[in-house]
């Protein structure tokens, strides 16, 4: 049930965020999700691209730091009180979430929120099952 | 005069006679033929024959590096331009480079005493040296290359640059030996990373390193990583160039070649001569040269003599690898700091590469010393707390061991300049207001 994500260090200089997207833009990989972490020096880019190891190649090759990681994608009811509900199940099983953010699924319809659980990952899948909420395979996820 | 490297060469005495003997032909020649020597002994008050034994040297004024760029180019010259069989020059930072000359003799002297630094390291007729030392008026790659050539070991003048080169070379010509400085070989392993070659499956055993200074971790560093045994190797310019002390195996101290360059350790603020085992700048007076003898030449570099017995057997005195120089060290908020010192903190972080850089500017009226390190697969962590930990880490470590509080600034590969000969470790950006 794991999503693969890479996450990619960037000095705060003007356009590295610009020739990471070329990169991948050139290389014919997709961006699905994205959110940025930002200190006043360095962010960490953390991407869902549609083929994860392919995107680490090409940034390594050029010379860019990056590393995937697994993160889960979780399936939220597009009304009011849709995300209160997953939080609230984690919230109530004690699982701390290190960060999480918001992407579309395939269709459009839907929010997904990525979560990156950390330690406490076994104990958040236990929650979010019992509270009755849907997980993404990647390959749902991606629409392949 | 081979014999030096013998283990067991014990007869101080008889060295110290050749020494003085030697020292005072030279302090005649230059006294009869250098108007700066004879202007300046005559100032002390001293004359060649005031020198009855080796202590007496202390009697004899020092030469700067301001003296050779004040007589540039060849000012100091103790013989006639004809007997002049080579000119060097090495890399003024302000201006005007520092001219070295050498005679016939000269050279076979210098070959003599590289010829012993490969000696030492364990280099044999049979070794395929690869010298990527730059080539041209910097004396490393011509000397180390005679040095070698002396030896009877197969040369390859590759010189500095072309890294992908450098290691074909390596693959395909089985080189054994190779000599350049410490950071271009770092750069070397990276870039065989990076084309998936493996150190280890080549012929490259031994490396000779020197014309910067570097710690004793870079050298396990560089060992670790591409199993070859790394050799320190010392000299200046002013007094020869490559080959004027070298390492042995036992690592414990470079074996100075006495018997053409002989050392003092000086106060480098009173010039006060100190005893073997006190730290203090390295002073050099050559005993043998003949186009350019320099007498008591003040290198700025900070070291230790050590007349006892090496590990290894051998008795010709020892210095300390120099770490530092005076002039490297920079005055930071009043805090004495020398790159090095950063160097060997940085290295006890795991995972952190040696590609860093000291940046000091001032706002205002502090100094504040940025350190710029570049992150790599290893340290970079997903979370932002991750990073934001190696920071502190790292500047706790330096505040411990330093005493200086600085910034860190993680930076992304291969934004730190390499360098193909020695590394810029220091952008000093006060001096340019």
């Amino acid at each position: 049930m794991a999503i693969r994500q890479l996450s990619i260090f960037l000095e705060n200089r003007v356009g590295r965020l610009a020739s990471v997207a070329k990169a991948l833009g050139d290389a014919g990989i997709n961006i699905r999700g994205l959110s940025v972490a930002d200190t006043k020096d360095f962010g960490i880019l953390r991407l869902i691209v549609d083929d994860v190891v392919a995107a680490e190649n090409v940034l390594r090759s050029h010379d860019t730091v990056c590393q995937i990681n697994d993160v889960t994608a979780v399936d939220v009811d597009n009304q009011p009180g849709g995300l209160a509900k997953v939080l609230t199940a984690l919230n109530e099983a004690a699982v701390n979430v290190e960060y999480m953010y918001a992407i579309a699924e395939p269709k459009g319809v839907r929010p997904v929120m990525i979560f990156r659980f950390g330690d406490a990952k076994d104990a958040a899948m236990a929650a979010l099952q019992k509270a009755g909420v849907h997980l993404y395979e990647e390959k749902d996820l991606l629409g392949k | 005069m081979n014999d030096l490297l013998l283990k067991d060469f014990v007869d101080r005495r008889a060295m110290e006679r050749i020494q003085l003997e030697r020292m005072q032909d030279t302090l005649r020649r230059v006294y009869d033929n250098v108007a700066f020597y004879r202007r300046a002994f005559d100032a002390a008050g001293v004359k060649p024959e005031d020198l009855r034994s080796l202590a007496d040297l202390r009697k004899f004024p020092f030469t700067e590096k301001t003296d050779l760029r004040d007589h540039y180019p060849f000012g100091l010259l103790a013989t006639d331009q004809k007997n002049v069989v080579r000119i060097h020059a090495s890399s003024g930072t302000t201006g005007k480079p520092t001219v070295v000359c050498y005679t016939h003799d000269d050279i076979q002297i210098w070959s003599e005493t590289m010829c012993r630094t490969l000696q030492l390291g364990g280099c044999t007729e049979h070794d395929i040296v690869q010298n990527s030392y730059g080539y041209g008026l910097f004396t490393g790659g011509l000397g180390a290359h005679y040095g070698a050539e002396r030896l009877g070991c197969s040369v390859i003048p590759m010189g500095g640059g072309a890294t992908e080169k450098q290691l074909l070379l390596i693959r395909d010509f089985g080189t054994t030996a190779i000599c350049c400085t410490p950071s271009f070989f770092i750069h070397m392993i990276e870039e065989a990373e990076k084309i998936g070659m493996d150190f280890r499956q080549t012929k490259l055993r031994i490396g000779f390193f020197g014309a910067e200074p570097w710690t004793d971790a870079m050298r396990r560093l560089i060992e670790e990583k591409s199993g070859i045994k790394a050799f320190d190797i010392f000299g200046l310019s002013e007094v020869i160039g490559p080959g004027v002390s070298a390492d042995c195996e036992a690592h414990c101290g470079l074996h100075v070649f006495e018997d053409h360059y002989y050392p003092e350790i000086v106060d480098s603020v009173t010039g006060e001569v100190l005893p073997p085992g006190e730290e203090g700048e390295l002073v050099f007076t050559t005993i043998t040269k003949q186009a350019m003898p320099v007498i008591r030449y003040r290198t700025h570099d900070i070291s230790r003599l050590n007349y006892e017995k090496c590990a290894c057997g051998r008795t010709i005195v020892r210095m300390d690898k120099v770490q530092r120089r005076s002039d490297d060290m920079l005055i930071i908020r009043g805090v004495n700091l020398f790159p090095s010192q950063v160097e060997s903190v940085l290295l006890t972080v795991k995972g952190v590469e040696p590609h860093y850089q000291l940046v000091v500017t001032r706002e205002g009226a502090m100094d504040e010393l940025e350190i710029r390190v570049e992150v790599t697969q290893q340290i970079f962590s997903d979370a932002v707390g991750g990073l934001e930990m190696l920071r502190e880490r790292i500047s706790s470590r330096i505040k411990e061991i330093i005493g200086l509080s600085a910034k860190i600034t993680l930076v992304e590969p291969g934004t730190i300049e390499r360098s193909m000969g020695k590394a810029r470790r220091v952008q000093d950006l006060r001096k340019l207001k």
